[in-house]
């Protein structure tokens, strides 16, 4: 065997102290935000979510328009309580498509009829296929979309009253 | 008193450590005999001194002694004894300790019961182990002393993560600690073989059954481990990536090639390098996994106490020790003689693959597991979750099965590929019936995984027999028996992962008292939630009347408990195991108008996963009995002969 190639690992292994050198100085954040953000939105075509409001693809979120896309799901209970929030801002004239994740229709159903139905459009993500791959690692999370279908801003958690400014503005942001 | 006595008695120990590691290079350097003597009594007395000091800490949890710093930030005089018990270890400086006390401890087995090794490699190798204790003992007691007093004493503890108040857990850390120990005197050895060029069977021998008994340990402590995640973080799942698993996980991966690799150095004089190199990797994965746990800088489920001080601390051990060995290794390994040479198709060319593919695993694993601190570093953040090691880790397993279903059947140094065939045929039969059957009873897609998962549990739960058949059972040595039970156990376990992921049901619903739920076959009637208390809890609870078809009812009851001290909320899954899989139900957050957020799951065979775990360690047990009984019986004989001189 070649000599130098006997010293490899320890140049492998003088790089991973670094690393976890570098790492061990980080100042302490643990919000991990999406990776796509600022990256247009993965192709997908979502069945029904519910039996009064059509599924979702990729097509319906490039219209020119910014939207709030909502991932939710009927079993989750912070989407109750984020839900007049989510009323309010329909009311106030933003479209809001939703994705409810690892539901089933009747269920979604009930919810809307309870809570109330802020949604244009839904769709059915059985198995979090989308949630995945938006970067989205909980429920509720919204995304700012804009018109041409690229990811503006991040929310995670539920949408509570004192967010609604700060959503009307990333959404008149992504207009621009 | 008690504490003075215990923190003497480890001051005591690090000077001793100190004595050994000087004494064992003089006495090689120099070749001084007097000094060569000098090392294992010292072990010996230097492993007595640690358990003495482990004992002391001990006495202090269960004194509930609030004078204490450790016990007063860890302890509650409220607690149930065993949690006061467990408590000794479930914190950051009683866990060192026990690192400490087990290193000890292994250092006075090796002085005391080791006898085939050549004495300057064993000297060497109690010298390496000198050279690691005191580095422990230096974190212990410079930078987390776990005999400080608290002046004026506490009035009563703060308690113990809840999360971590479960006999589960509360055994589930020393065990894959004395896992993490055993291969740090691997390392020893490993150590000690470089420095006297000694890299031969012998050294393989006597480097093998701690290799095994570590390697049991870790088998164990991940089995453990990954049942107290599945019920208690609530979410159905059974192994998450977390990186604090995946600490324990890249440990075992090294110490399951090393354990191979080992084999074919003691039986066939092979792989020489390449196993001391595995021993180094093996003890870094320990070293590593234990830095990732306890500086915190990786995300994880597990809310250990983190403080960049100890961070640094174990930082620079893991380079001194690791880099130092990887330099010895790059300058001596030119020195050991290339061991012998073998076919193509033989035993160890399968054990070479083998090992290959538990590297490439244990390598993908590490990438992904760090990959969030390389970002981090460069100035994003992201999460590497199930999606990557998934698909990585599948593949690879089901690779390593298949490797699995022919080594054991492949005949040591050369084999023809006619004769291998033969003897796979059978197995290879009943997996593709199995595939068959699969496709047709299941009526079409389960994913692609979870099906070759069920062919190749298959494949080797019928070829991990094979060695035993056409020969005499009850002369079949116990480790050949050790061997078959853990391949066996390998192909439980696989069986029980491809049959949740691809055969579970998951309903999510919100529902109040009096709803009945109805999923996989099952009927769940929520009769009610009542409010619970426990010693230093209290819970809501959930009652459900189950059954399964037109079964008997029975009553399940999960929990949300709240913890006071310190405020938090945990959930307790309820389990109901049938022999054919288990129902797993959680009770969620409430809604304001009276309904519960409800998670239940009818998961398939799930229990085979654990009962697969249990019966790879059993194997690694029958192997080291296996091996002490030959390993005695070699020297009766050879004391008896000398007499007869």
């Amino acid at each position: 065997m070649r000599s130098w190639l006997l010293w490899a690992p320890l140049g492998l292994f003088v790089i991973f102290i670094g690393l976890f050198a570098s790492g061990l100085f980080q100042p302490d954040d643990r919000q991990i935000h999406s990776g796509m953000l600022g990256k247009a939105l993965p192709a997908f075509t979502l069945p029904a979510g519910a039996s009064d409001r059509p599924g979702l693809s990729t097509a319906d979120l490039k219209t020119g328009k910014p939207r709030l896309l909502n991932i939710f799901a009927s079993w989750c209970v912070p989407c109750a309580a984020e839900s007049p929030q989510l009323v309010e801002l329909a009311r106030q004239g933003v479209t809001i498509d939703g994705v409810a994740i690892r539901d089933a229709r009747e269920d979604v159903d009930g919810f809307l009829k309870r809570w109330g139905n802020p949604y244009g459009r839904i769709g059915l993500d059985a198995r979090s296929a989308l949630q995945l791959s938006l970067g989205s690692s909980g429920v509720p999370e919204s995304f700012v979309v804009d018109g041409k279908g690229i990811i503006r801003y991040q929310h995670i958690g539920e949408i509570r009253p004192e967010h609604i400014a700060v959503i009307r503005q990333k959404l008149a942001e992504a207009a621009q | 008193m008690i504490a003075e006595t215990g923190l003497a008695a480890l001051w005591l120990a690090a000077a001793l450590a100190a004595l050994q590691l000087v004494a064992a290079w003089a006495g090689i350097a120099r070749a001084e005999t007097d000094l060569v003597r000098l090392v294992r009594p010292v072990a010996v007395t230097q492993g007595l001194l640690t358990g003495f000091a482990f004992l002391m800490l001990m006495l202090l949890f269960l004194r509930s002694d609030m004078s204490v710093a450790l016990v007063a930030q860890n302890s509650h005089s409220m607690k149930p004894w065993l949690y006061k018990f467990a408590g000794t270890w479930g914190n950051h400086e009683g866990s060192m300790l026990l690192w400490v006390m087990v290193m000890g401890l292994a250092g006075m087995g090796i002085a005391l019961f080791e006898r085939s090794l050549a004495r300057d490699t064993h000297i060497a190798t109690l010298g390496a182990q000198a050279l690691i204790s005191l580095g422990f003992y230096a974190f212990l007691l410079f930078a987390s002393n776990p005999f400080a007093r608290l002046d004026p004493a506490a009035a009563d503890g703060q308690g113990l993560n809840p999360l971590l108040q479960d006999p589960g857990l509360a055994f589930h850390p020393p065990t894959l600690y004395l896992g993490y120990v055993g291969l740090s005197v691997a390392f020893s050895f490993a150590v000690g073989a470089l420095v006297t060029r000694q890299v031969d069977a012998a050294f393989a021998r006597a480097m093998r059954p701690w290799v095994l008994g570590a390697w049991v340990m870790l088998t164990l402590g991940i089995t453990a481990g990954s049942y107290w995640a599945y019920y208690e973080l609530g979410w159905g799942g059974w192994w998450f990536w977390d990186p604090v698993e995946n600490a324990s996980l890249m440990p075992w991966l090294a110490a399951t090639a090393l354990l191979h690799s080992v084999s074919v150095l003691a039986t066939r004089d092979g792989l020489r390098a390449w196993t001391v190199m595995l021993a180094v990797v093996a003890f870094s994965m320990s070293m590593v996994g234990t830095f990732l746990v306890r500086s915190g800088i990786l995300t994880s489920v597990h809310a250990f106490a983190v403080d960049p001080r100890r961070g640094s601390f174990i930082l620079i051990l893991l380079a001194l020790y690791i880099g130092g060995a990887l330099a010895l290794f790059a300058l001596r390994v030119g020195a050991v003689r290339e061991g012998n040479r073998f076919e193509a198709v033989s035993r160890e060319a399968m054990l070479v693959i083998n090992n290959l593919l538990l590297s490439v695993l244990l390598g993908l694993v590490l990438i992904g597991t760090l990959y969030p601190l390389l970002t981090e570093a460069l100035g994003t953040k992201v999460s590497v979750g199930p999606p990557y090691f998934n698909s990585v880790a599948g593949p690879i397993a089901l690779g390593l099965m298949v490797v699995l279903a022919i080594g054991p059947v492949t005949r040591w140094r050369r084999d023809t590929l006619r004769s291998v065939a033969r003897r796979v045929a059978v197995p290879a039969l009943v997996a593709v019936a199995v595939l068959a059957t699969v496709l047709a009873w299941a009526g079409g897609w389960i994913g692609i995984l979870p099906l070759l998962g069920l062919v190749a549990a298959a494949l080797v739960g019928v070829a991990s027999l094979a060695p035993l058949w056409g020969r005499n059972l009850r002369r079949t040595p116990l480790f050949t028996y050790g061997m078959v039970l853990a391949h066996l156990g390998c192909a439980v376990s696989l069986a029980g992962m491809a049959s949740e992921s691809a055969f579970s049901v998951e309903k999510l619903v919100a529902a109040r008292p009096g709803d009945v739920i109805r999923t996989a076959g099952w009927t769940v009637r929520f009769t009610s939630v009542q409010p619970v208390a426990g010693p230093n809890w209290t819970a809501m609870e959930g009652r459900f009347d189950v059954s399964q078809g037109t079964g008997k009812v029975q009553e399940i009851r999960p929990q949300a408990r709240f913890f006071a001290e310190p405020p938090t909320n945990t959930t307790e899954s309820a389990l109901l195991t049938r022999w054919n899989g288990q129902l797993y139900v959680v009770l969620g957050d409430s809604l304001d108008d009276g309904r519960w957020q409800l998670r239940i799951w009818w998961k398939p065979f799930v229990t085979l996963i654990w009962a697969g775990g249990g019966l790879i360690g059993l194997g690694g047990v029958l192997s080291i009995i296996g091996r002490w009984g030959r390993g005695w019986r070699r020297l009766r004989r050879r004391g008896q002969a000398e007499s007869y001189a």
